[in-house]
């Protein structure tokens, strides 16, 4: 496995892992652009603009760019975050050129006004289909309680308001602004050959507009703080959300963050599984670690009957002061370690997942890191690196969105 | 590419397939138990949902938190689930660790202390899991489309009804664990860095001497009725529609595959195209092949808002039955080459080649090759397709619908 990376002199980063064995070959464009780069009246935008990508441009209509990647057997996707917009293929080595090709197209758009109209019915179709998932739902709540005045807690979505208002223009206003080639970064891996990659490159995306495309806002949340019931009668089961603030990506904080978050609430053998999981009290109950460019977050799901929800709140904030107090102990730091190390390196097998390991890296730290690197990094996390993650960052001080039908919920105790 | 292949079938019929994998460091372990929800009683449907929760709850010489915390410190991911006909047991690792897991899923298996202390606990968890499955209207409108489209007890969903879980009790449970665990119908897949002769004799060590009694006969019920609407006030109309196909192993089986590709393989397919694409209809809509040893169907599902659903019903049916009357050259080569795509990456994972083998040998008693499967996908034409579809067109569809409001099937 070998490392390579370019600049053009637009600014586009191209970025590499060569897999001389693999047969296939996964590449991504990571946009450094999401939720949080909007104007309050362009709500939705990044990710209106995601599926806009797949229409075409003078080069292919809409139609064709599907007929084009299924000719070379791609199955491409798109996502958009917060932070990012990433557009991505894998294909078998032989087709490496021409998925570059309707890729990087995909990145200019020409967002024809009959395209954008049925579009807008796509996603409103979307935002129906969130609506109707009570999990996804008290997920967007719990981000916007949580950075209230911050823009992390817009929506990747938007609402069916604002994409109805949304227009072409505003689309393409947003797109000159972000999609310059500086605040891209295009990340490879697999079995290909880097200079004809290069190459093809240049050819592709050499003459994309150049320019900055700053992200404003950036500032560390704490959180609200806020407790914040949601009724929605029809709905079964009760969707508990509580967040608290953690390091941001930039952090050396950020490998004790993730193994923290993994022993409190892992799916097995974490705190909150033996808490609530095990016996019985809740359908599931989770807790993990994610960061952000400028700030990271702890989000622990509690999901089960009404019935049970005040107690179950109340027992995971029990789990969130007693390690806030009292930190985990050596082997439940040792347990979290063994599983992230052995899904790191198991992972590392796959072209597609080292694709996106190595392209988000790049995004938020502006460097390579290989999976040596992580495994090393994780390595060396102590107790007192998980002390200092919290007394930083208090486990203790959430924000909690309960979402589901109940409509009275006492305040958790604490301790 | 010449595959490392090995199949054992021990004298107690349970047999051990396994495929060496070079490039990489990891191995991946399969093991399915002739125990999937089919086999319920009626009167406990979610009874080996139930078992599948409580069987990793204390076995061999290690209680509950014991066998978690060696799972966890050896980094060994894991899992079990119950489908309809059986229930599988996985584990994915470091090569190296892999004799341990087998260790431990041999004691899961064969030695579960089934404790009566955690039932219901058990009991618990799987009727949250009913409970949830109403804020899904996705997964709901799935599970309600096989009561109307196979009969009793293939139609069985492995989360049971509330009744039948919370009716459990233990001694039915072990009834059930003596009845459906043994060697005979059990089949355990391997795939990543191992060796043969010694995860043999491994394999031969953990279940060389297991004992049981081979399978039972399934007793159908009558056919159900082909329509039903859920009655739910939600934003969009979930649309579930069904109809028979060939089983694996048919004549016609990679046909059927082809012509479900047709219809939902790729971004340039027909469904999406012409109900996503050009009409702006949905945002999720797809079809695809499940199949059972002695029968098949094809499934689509599409999801719309209420406004537009009995629009997208009507194209979805029109679509399916426009499709055995042609299909484009480039059509079927789009076909070919996403068939062949997802055949060649398939390889790189350990988990999917070790639960593919187990597959393989479960529908047709043998493994097939790389080759084998890309010399029938290179073989599909328009003409085999089509030809295919004369003999068992869509039709007499089951139509599940959920939403507000019911819509009608022309």
């Amino acid at each position: 496995m070998q490392f390579h990376c370019h600049r053009l002199a637009n600014g586009l980063t191209v970025i590499g892992e060569t897999i001389p064995t693999s047969r296939s070959a996964a590449m991504g464009f990571f946009v450094r652009t999401g939720s949080r780069d909007e104007m309050p009246e362009e709500a939705g935008v990044s990710h209106f603009l995601e599926h806009m990508a797949f229409k075409g441009n003078e080069r292919r209509t809409a139609l064709e760019v599907n007929r084009d990647f299924d000719r070379i057997g791609a199955e491409p996707n798109a996502y958009t975050s917060e932070e990012n917009t990433v557009y991505y293929a894998a294909v078998l080595t032989e087709y490496m050129p021409q998925a570059l090709d309707i890729l990087a197209n995909l990145l200019r758009p020409s967002l024809r006004q009959e395209d954008f109209e049925l579009e807008k019915q796509v996603i409103i179709n979307e935002i129906g289909r969130y609506l109707d998932m009570p999990s996804s739902c008290a997920s967007d709540h719990a981000q916007k309680a949580f950075f209230h005045d911050h823009c992390l807690g817009n929506s990747v979505l938007g609402t069916k308001e604002s994409i109805t208002a949304l227009t072409r223009d505003q689309m393409a206003a947003y797109h000159r602004r972000r999609y310059v080639a500086s605040n891209i970064t295009l990340a490879v891996a697999g079995g290909y050959d880097w200079d004809r990659l290069i190459e093809l490159v240049e050819r592709q995306c050499g003459d994309w507009p150049t320019g900055e495309a700053p992200r404003v806002g950036l500032r560390e949340a704490v959180g609200s703080g806020r407790f914040e019931i949601v009724t929605k009668e029809k709905v079964e089961q009760e969707y508990a959300l509580l967040l608290s603030a953690g390091p941001p990506a930039s952090s050396p904080l950020r490998h004790a963050a993730d193994l923290l978050g993994m022993a409190i609430g892992d799916d097995s053998g974490s705190r909150l599984y033996w808490e609530l999981v095990d016996p019985g009290l809740a359908e599931s109950a989770s807790c993990s670690f994610h960061e952000y460019m400028d700030t990271g977050v702890f989000y622990t799901n509690v999901f089960c009957d009404p019935e049970n929800a005040e107690q179950d709140i109340s027992l995971a904030c029990k789990v969130l002061h007693q390690v806030q107090c009292e930190g985990i102990r050596q082997e439940e730091l040792e347990q979290a370690r063994n599983k992230l190390l052995s899904h790191l390196v198991r992972s590392g097998e796959r072209t597609s997942r080292r694709m996106f390991s190595i392209g988000s890296a790049w995004t938020y730290y502006g460097t390579y890191r290989s999976i040596d690197d992580e495994v090393r990094a994780y390595e060396k996390v102590t107790l007192d690196d998980i002390r200092a993650v919290l007394d930083r960052y208090p486990l203790d001080r959430v924000t909690t969105v309960a979402l589901g039908p109940l409509s009275d919920l006492k305040t958790p105790q604490w301790g | 590419m010449q595959q490392q292949l090995y199949q054992h079938t021990f004298a107690n019929g349970l047999t051990l397939l396994a495929e060496r994998m070079d490039h990489v460091r990891s191995a991946a372990v399969y093991i399915q138990i002739p125990a999937g929800c089919v086999y319920d009683p009626p009167s406990n449907l979610g009874l080996a949902r139930v078992l599948s929760e409580l069987i990793t709850r204390g076995a061999g010489k290690r209680d509950k938190r014991e066998l978690t915390t060696e799972f966890d410190r050896l980094g060994i991911d894991h899992g079990e689930s119950v489908g309809l006909m059986s229930m599988p047991f996985w584990a994915s690792t470091l090569a190296r660790n892999l004799p341990l897991a087998l260790r431990l899923l041999a004691d899961i298996i064969r030695r579960p202390h089934l404790p009566e202390e955690e039932l219901e606990a058990c009991q618990e968890q799987a009727l949250m899991d009913l409970s949830s499955l109403e804020d899904e209207p996705s997964s709901r409108v799935r599970v309600a489309l096989r009561k109307h489209l196979y009969p009793a007890p293939l139609s069985n969903d492995h989360r049971g009804t509330e009744e039948g879980v919370a009716s459990l009790t233990l001694p039915t449970l072990r009834a059930f664990y003596e009845q459906h665990f043994h060697p005979q119908g059990t089949i355990i897949g391997v795939a990543g860095n191992i060796s043969w002769q010694p995860l043999l004799d491994l394999v031969g060590e953990l279940f060389g001497d297991w004992k049981g009694s081979s399978g039972v006969p399934i007793q159908l019920g009558p056919e159900p009725s082909k329509r039903a609407h859920l009655h739910k006030e939600l934003e969009q109309t979930q649309i579930a529609l069904a109809y028979r196909s060939v089983p694996i192993g048919h004549p016609d089986y990679y046909q059927a595959v082809g012509a479900v590709e047709v219809l939902s393989g790729g971004m340039g397919a027909r469904l999406f195209t012409e109900i996503r694409e050009k009409e702006g209809l949905c945002y999720s809509v797809g079809a695809g092949h499940t199949t059972l040893k002695d029968r098949a169907s094809v499934m689509a599902f599409a999801a719309s808002l209420n406004h537009q659903a009995q629009r997208t019903l009507d194209k979805l049916i029109e679509e399916l039955q426009r499709l055995p009357r042609g299909i484009d050259e480039e059509e079927v080569e789009r076909v070919r080459v996403g068939q062949k795509t997802a055949l060649i990456m398939s390889q790189e994972s350990t988990g999917g080649r070790a639960a593919s083998l187990v597959n393989d040998w479960y529908f047709l008693g043998r493994i097939r090759r790389f080759e084998e499967r890309l010399a029938a996908i290179n073989a599909l034409t328009p003409a085999s397709i089509l030809a295919h579809l004369e003999r068992f067109p869509p039709g007499d569809f089951s139509i599940v619908t959920l939403g507000p409001k019911p819509l009608i099937a022309s």
